[in-house]
Parts: structure tokens; C-alpha cells; sequence
């Protein structure tokens, strides 16, 4: 699935990158506990989550994330804008809850390490 | 490459909003080197995870990467309160972060087992009172 197709299918706008939305992700993450993003997840490259701090942005990084979508409207300070836009990393907010976001993305074909278009 | 490759970073104990910037760096260097991004990951990983660590519990100390022939070798050094039970704290789920930690998206008592997942060798020395090292070893 491609990252603008992720932006049409949570109706969310995009922060920072928008150069990178037509890049194509395989899997993602809904998770609010970043240590457990750091030890579970393996080459998923979208982050969803209703947490806001740099923290966020730093794991991702870690993780060679491409996108992280903040769902519950949660906006980043644009100290976290500015770490993302320094990795290249794709920045969206959803007024999705994330239970919805994710099933959503589920839904539409983005389900774990399959590849799809 | 015979020579040791020695990076050093003093991590600021002060502002946990900025915890990770050394091991950002790391992440940078190592793939500057033309390593392998699985292996540049589970060093940055690690090597995150002892930085928020000695940033919550420690008020920041020192960390040294040192990349050898056949291995990377990480060294995190603070002079914090010490880990009363190494045992306990290796254990995932116990935790003495306090809450604005837990808000913050860690605190869950799953560094130090993260730590131990991604390297392949692990050792923790540390008195209470004194301070705490980790050294971790990710071979090549």
C-alpha cells in the first residue's frame, strides 16, 4: 500500500515528507508502549499511535520506519516535526482511534510482513 | 581493520525528551562504515534502550562504541544509584521508572531484556550507591 493511500484511507493530513507518500509500506505497528515496538516489530514500516513525544520519532528511527501516523488528532510539537523531516520519516494525523486506523489499514490490505501492492 | 574505531558520547542526564540524540548518531556512523542494516539496527536499538535508561534512572552518565574487526562493542557507564537485584531487573515487566515515564511510552521493564535480545553478549556490573556498567557485544 502506498502512504498516500494510507492518508486517503485514515483521512489524515500529512505534516512533513509529503515527498515520500508515494513510497509502498507492507506492514505496520499500532502501539502506544515503545519499548514494545523496539523488541516486536521487524520491518514494519508505519507506526501508528496516540503517543506524542520525541520519543516517538526516535524509535521509529531506530525501527527504519517510514511513516508514523499520530491517530485521536494528537499533533507533535514542531520540535518532532523537525526530527522526522531530518529522517526523511512521513508525518500524519488521524482523528481515527487507533483501534479504527488499524482495522482500516487492515481491511484495505496492509496485514503484517505479506507483500502487497 | 586493525585499529579499534572508538566513538564517545557524554548522554545528558537533564532533559529526557532528548534522550537517544547519541544513539541517533551511532546510527549515522555505523552506516557510514557500510555495515549491514541489521546489524546497524540492533546496535542503535540497544544501545537506545541504555540510553533511556541511564536518562530515567541515572541522570545520564557516558557511552562508548567501539567497533573492532569482528564485533561492536557498546560500554554505557553511570554513576546513578546502582540495580539493587541485577536478576529482578533482567526480569520483563518489573520496572522502578515512575509514572511520567510510563506516559512517555517506556518505563515497562522491557530495556534491559531488549538490551539482552539485540546483542549477543550482555554483562552488568553495578554497586548500589555507585553506579551501573553495561558492556554488550553484537558480533559481525
Amino acid at each position: 500500500m502506498k502512504i498516500s493511500q494510507m492518508q486517503k484511507l485514515l483521512e489524515a493530513r500529512v505534516l512533513c515528507c509529503e515527498e515520500n507518500a508515494n513510497r509502498h509500506v507492507y506492514s505496520a505497528c499500532g502501539c502506544d508502549l515503545m519499548s514494545d515496538v523496539l523488541a516486536f516489530v521487524k520491518d514494519q514500516a508505519v507506526l501508528l499511535t496516540g503517543l506524542v513525544n520525541p520519543q516517538v520519532i526516535r524509535t521509529a528511527e531506530m525501527m527504519d520506519m517510514i511513516c508514523i501516523v499520530f491517530v485521536r488528532s494528537k499533533v507533535p510539537s514542531e520540535e518532532m516535526i523537525e526530527l522526522a523531516r531530518e529522517s526523511g520519516i512521513v508525518l500524519m494525523v488521524s482523528d481515527k482511534r487507533l483501534y479504527e486506523a488499524c482495522g482500516l489499514l487492515y481491511q484495505n490490505g496492509l496485514v503484517g510482513n505479506k507483500v502487497k501492492g | 581493520m586493525n585499529e579499534v574505531l572508538n566513538f564517545h558520547f557524554n548522554v545528558d542526564g537533564n532533559d529526557f525528551t532528548s534522550a537517544g540524540q547519541a544513539s541517533i548518531q551511532i546510527k549515522k556512523n555505523l552506516r557510514r562504515l557500510g555495515l549491514d542494516p541489521e546489524t546497524i539496527r540492533r546496535v542503535s536499538i540497544a544501545m537506545y534502550e541504555g540510553e533511556i535508561n541511564m536518562v530515567i534512572h541515572a541522570h545520564g552518565g557516558e557511552a562508548d562504541v567501539n567497533v573492532y574487526e569482528d564485533r561492536i562493542e557498546i560500554i554505557l557507564k553511570d554513576k546513578g544509584p546502582g540495580i539493587e537485584n541485577i536478576e529482578q531487573a533482567m526480569q520483563e515487566g518489573f520496572s522502578t521508572a515512575h509514572d511520567q515515564i510510563r506516559s512517555l511510552g517506556f518505563g515497562a521493564g522491557m530495556g534491559l531484556p531488549n538490551m539482552k535480545r539485540y546483542t549477543d553478549d550482555m554483562k552488568i556490573e553495578s554497586e548500589v550507591g555507585v553506579g551501573t556498567t553495561v558492556t554488550m557485544q553484537v558480533n559481525l
